[in-house]
C-alpha cells in the first residue's frame, strides 16, 4: 500500500508518501511524477510516513533525481532510520539531497 | 522451519512477505532487522519472478528457519528456472553521480551488504540461495 499526497504550488511540488515503495506500488510513484513533474524547479519528495523502501522504489527516486537535475533541484525529506541505512548501503545518500 | 510453496509472480509478493513477516514476528527480531529482512527478501524472490522461468511461470519455495543459539534467521529460496548465481553478479559502483549510475542492478547488492551471509549452490536442478541474518 501506497499513498501518494502531491501538493503543486507554482513550480514547487511536494509529494508525500506514505506505505511502502515497493516491487508493487514503485510504477504508481513513477506514473504519478511522470504526471506532473514538468515545469516543476523544486521538487520535495517528503517520506517521513514511508515505512519501506525497495531497489524498485530506489529506482524511481534515481530516475526523478536525473530529471531534476535539468529541471531544478530535489529534497527528499525526513527518511526514517531503516530507510537511511538503505540509503547509506547504495550510495543514495551521497546522490539525492536528504534532510 | 516454516515453508511456502507457490507460483513464482510478482502477484505472490505480498503473500511471500505475509508468510517471511509472520515467522519473524513471532520470534520477535525486532522491526529494524524484520525491514531489512522484508527488502532482502523482495530482491530475491522478484527475481525468481521476473527471470527464472522466462518466459515460462514456474514454482518457488522459501523456507524460514529461525535458529536459537545464537539468535538468527536463515532464508531459502528454491526454484527450478535456469541456473543463476546471484553472487557471481558484479557490484554496482555506488560512488557514481546521479546521472552516470543505472537505474537499476541495486538489489543483489543490497542484499549482500544487509545480510550476513548469503550462499548459492545449484543442486537437482535447483537454485538453493541462502540468506542469513542474526537478530
Amino acid at each position: 500500500m501506497l499513498n501518494i499526497n502531491k501538493n503543486k504550488d507554482a513550480d514547487k511540488m511536494t509529494v508525500a508518501l506514505e506505505g511502502r515503495l515497493d516491487t508493487t506500488t514503485a510504477p504508481e510513484l513513477e506514473a504519478s511524477l511522470k504526471e506532473d513533474i514538468d515545469g516543476v524547479a523544486q521538487l520535495v519528495i517528503d517520506i517521513e510516513k514511508l515505512e519501506y523502501i525497495s531497489s524498485a522504489g530506489l529506482r524511481v527516486l534515481l530516475a526523478a533525481q536525473k530529471i531534476m537535475n535539468k529541471q531544478g533541484s530535489m529534497v527528499v525529506s525526513h527518511p526514517n532510520e531503516v530507510i537511511s541505512e538503505i540509503f547509506e548501503v547504495t550510495g543514495f545518500c551521497d546522490i539525492l539531497t536528504i534532510e | 522451519m516454516k515453508s511456502l510453496k507457490l507460483v513464482a509472480t510478482l502477484d505472490n509478493l505480498s503473500n511471500v512477505l505475509l508468510f517471511v513477516d509472520e515467522q519473524l514476528e513471532a520470534a520477535d527480531c525486532g522491526i529494524r532487522t524484520q525491514m531489512s529482512i522484508d527488502v532482502a527478501v523482495e530482491e530475491l524472490y522478484v527475481n525468481i519472478a521476473r527471470y527464472a522461468y522466462t518466459p515460462e511461470i514456474g514454482e518457488a519455495e522459501i523456507l524460514v528457519d529461525i535458529k536459537d543459539d545464537p539468535k538468527a534467521c536463515e532464508i531459502t529460496f528454491i526454484d527450478s528456472g535456469i541456473p543463476y548465481n546471484p553472487l557471481e553478479k558484479e557490484d554496482p559502483d555506488v560512488n557514481l553521480p546521479a546521472d552516470e549510475r543505472a537505474i537499476g542492478g541495486l538489489g543483489i547488492f543490497m542484499v549482500k551488504k544487509s545480510m550476513d551471509e548469503m550462499r548459492y549452490e545449484y543442486k537437482d536442478g535447483h537454485n538453493v540461495l541462502t540468506i542469513r541474518k542474526a537478530f
